[in-house]
């Protein structure tokens, strides 16, 4: 067998399950999302209207809505994941450090649906959050916190922090000490030392796990149905309505192929950063 | 026919034809079929094992069964407003009336309509219940849920809870306004529009069933508009100020559906499976199953119900409710598709 033969011979099996379990199906679901449905009957076609349908303006605000949670998520979470990953990096001693660390992945132990009813009753009304802030006399009466976008965020945030101080912390380790002393040694100062040095070097790692953020942010049904109790929807949900009981699989396939455009370019925007080996 | 006769005589059937040994049914269902106390009796009975598949959305069964090869499914467990949906598309066979308790039933939720086609009988409803208003007892006067008048004002702001349905809240919307719920057109949905958001406007949440019950136990709203017996059911025995009512106008009747498949490869099991369910024993299980408890559709079930159950249904109450109700909105097509796309209008308002 020749070399190159045998490179195809070890990447074969990963091709197979490509092609059989993502790009048949990406290309069953385009080709649905260019069907339509007249009464209950499916109707193969080239028919752009299911994308037309992304100018309504319930679908087009779900749209919007889904960018700014997932902007915003992705934002709170890299702003409380650095110095987490920071501190876990060079400030907690080596003998710890794995403790941290099995601390911080704590939460995805537990389902991700118990998780998020557990934030419900957390910020509900009668919940332990608003009874500190009564506590304390932050407030007189209890703030609306559950089935809000407040709590969609939190419940979010709760989950991705901790994955992107992973791959941040995965980034730090990895940096040897003697930039910084350099640095250091050279008169910067420790601000200038972490602007100049520190942060463009784990530039990747904050890329990655952004992305991955934002890739599993924006795709997910279960949080924003469960947290922020309908209010408002996001893309999934509106995906999810045109399954539950209309059955407009057309339509749920245009909508879900138009957030997988926004998954791509999220994807061309971070190219340059990304180093999904440093998982 | 007492249970252990009809189970007996199932049995018996069963094994004359020969299928006994490890017969097994596979049922898609509503979560209220899951709860082992409905049916490992059956089981036992019968040594017919059921394969539980259990589903949320019409739109999801059929997709299931779309899916599916042909057999693999044998009984179908449906919202009642969908029955005619499944006839139409040829997925329900037709049922044997002389082995259905079709004069047992509280007439008001045969649905004759609805169940037969051609004269043969494809489902059978077997719970019902109402949409209508759940309420804390504790915070809300009961005067204020006699109408949707007073929850919709501002007084009522953040306390309401709007189950995540279409078709029951807009029923609700229009036996609020007067309107006759299986005569809606195009013409009563402007009208409509302005009461859902106004529901809308005045609600912390809008959702399905156990974020609605979650809602209303943890006291993050008063009042659910589309809720009723099989919300605050499970939950008032720990807090009995969880409780619901009919205002004035109205409210409307739920109803589920069973039937046998018809390419089912079990049709005699899957048979037999439908007569326990409807069996008196079979419903009063059903009707006080641990996911949702609705009302049992055959009216000797009460024989098998404890007073306190009874007393949690309402039973003695049900003439009087069932006659102050109306039916699901019935859309054909095109007035369904209007009445989806103003929900998610309202949804993302």
């Amino acid at each position: 067998m020749t070399s190159r033969a045998g490179g195809w011979a070890l990447v074969a099996p990963a091709l197979l399950w490509t092609l059989c379990f993502f790009v048949l199906p990406f290309a069953v679901m385009a080709a649905m999302s260019l069907a339509r449905l007249e009464g209950r009957e499916l109707v193969w076609g080239f028919d752009l209207g299911n994308y037309a349908r992304l100018g309504d303006p319930a679908i087009a605000r779900a749209v919007l809505v889904s960018l700014e949670i997932t902007l915003t998520v992705t934002v709170v979470s890299v702003l409380l994941a650095y110095p987490l990953a920071a501190i876990l990096a060079f400030r907690v001693p080596e003998r710890w450090r794995r403790l941290a660390l099995m601390l911080a992945i704590l939460p995805f132990w537990t389902s991700y649906v118990v998780r998020s009813y557990s934030w419900l009753l957390v910020l509900s009304r009668e919940g332990i959050v608003n009874r500190v802030l009564m506590g304390i006399g932050l407030t007189d009466a209890p703030l609306t916190l559950a089935n809000t976008r407040f709590a969609t965020v939190t419940g979010f945030v709760h989950f991705f922090t901790m994955l992107l101080t992973l791959t941040i912390y995965a980034n730090l380790v990895q940096l040897p000490r003697n930039y910084a002393r350099a640095a250091q040694d050279l008169g910067a100062s420790r601000w200038q030392t972490f602007r100049h040095v520190i942060l463009p070097l784990t530039l990747p790692g904050i890329v990655t796990g952004a992305f991955l953020t934002f890739v599993l942010c924006i795709g997910d049904y279960v949080t924003p149905q469960i947290l922020g109790g309908n209010r408002e929807l996001a893309l999934p949900q509106v995906i999810m309505l045109q399954l539950g009981r209309r059955a407009d699989f057309p339509l749920a396939s245009a909508l879900s192929v138009a957030l997988m455009g926004m998954v791509t370019l999220a994807y061309l925007l971070s190219a340059r950063w990304l180093r999904l080996d440093r998982l | 026919m007492t249970l252990r006769r009809l189970l007996v005589s199932t049995a018996l059937a069963v094994l004359s034809a020969g299928a006994a040994a490890a017969q097994t049914i596979n049922a898609l269902v509503w979560c209220d079929h899951a709860d082992p106390a409905l049916i490992a009796p059956f089981e036992e009975a019968t040594g017919i094992r059921v394969n539980l598949r259990e589903y949320e959305g019409t739109g999801a069964a059929l997709a299931m069964l779309e899916q599916s090869r042909p057999g693999d499914w044998d009984v179908l467990v449906i919202d009642g407003i969908d029955v005619p949906r499944v006839v139409e598309a040829g997925l329900l066979a037709p049922l044997p009336a002389d082995r259905l308790p079709l004069g047992d039933l509280f007439p008001q939720v045969v649905l004759e309509d609805r169940t037969t086609r051609d004269g043969a009988i494809y489902a059978v409803t077997e719970k019902f219940g109402y949409n209508t208003l759940s309420y804390n007892s504790a915070r809300v006067p009961e005067a204020d849920v006699a109408s949707l008048d007073r929850l919709l004002t501002d007084d009522y702001a953040g306390r309401i809870a709007i189950y995540d349905y279409y078709l029951p809240v807009i029923g609700i919307a229009a036996a609020h306004l007067g309107l006759d719920t299986q005569s809606l057109t195009e013409a009563d949905l402007p009208a409509i529009r302005e009461v859902l958001f106004a529901m809308k406007d005045r609600a912390a949440t809008v959702g399905e069933v156990v974020a609605s019950q979650t809602a209303l136990a943890t006291g993050e709203v008063d009042v659910v508009i589309g809720g009723g017996e099989w919300l605050t059911g499970v939950l008032e025995p720990e807090q009995p100020e969880l409780t619901w009512t009919i205002p004035d106008r109205g409210a409307v009747l739920w109803s589920q559906a069973i039937g046998v498949l018809a390419d089912s490869r079990e049709p005699e099991a899957a048979l037999a499976f439908v007569e326990y369910i409807l069996s008196p024993e079979g419903q009063a299980r059903l009707a006080t199953s641990s996911c949702y408890w609705g009302m049992p559709a055959n009216r000797r079930a009460g024989e098998h119900l404890t007073e306190e159950q009874k007393r949690i249904l309402r039973w003695d109450s049900q003439e009087d409710y069932l006659s102050r109700v109306q039916l699901y909105p019935a859309p054909d097509e095109a007035l369904d598709a209007a009445m989806q796309d103003l929900w998610l209008e309202m949804l993302q308002r």
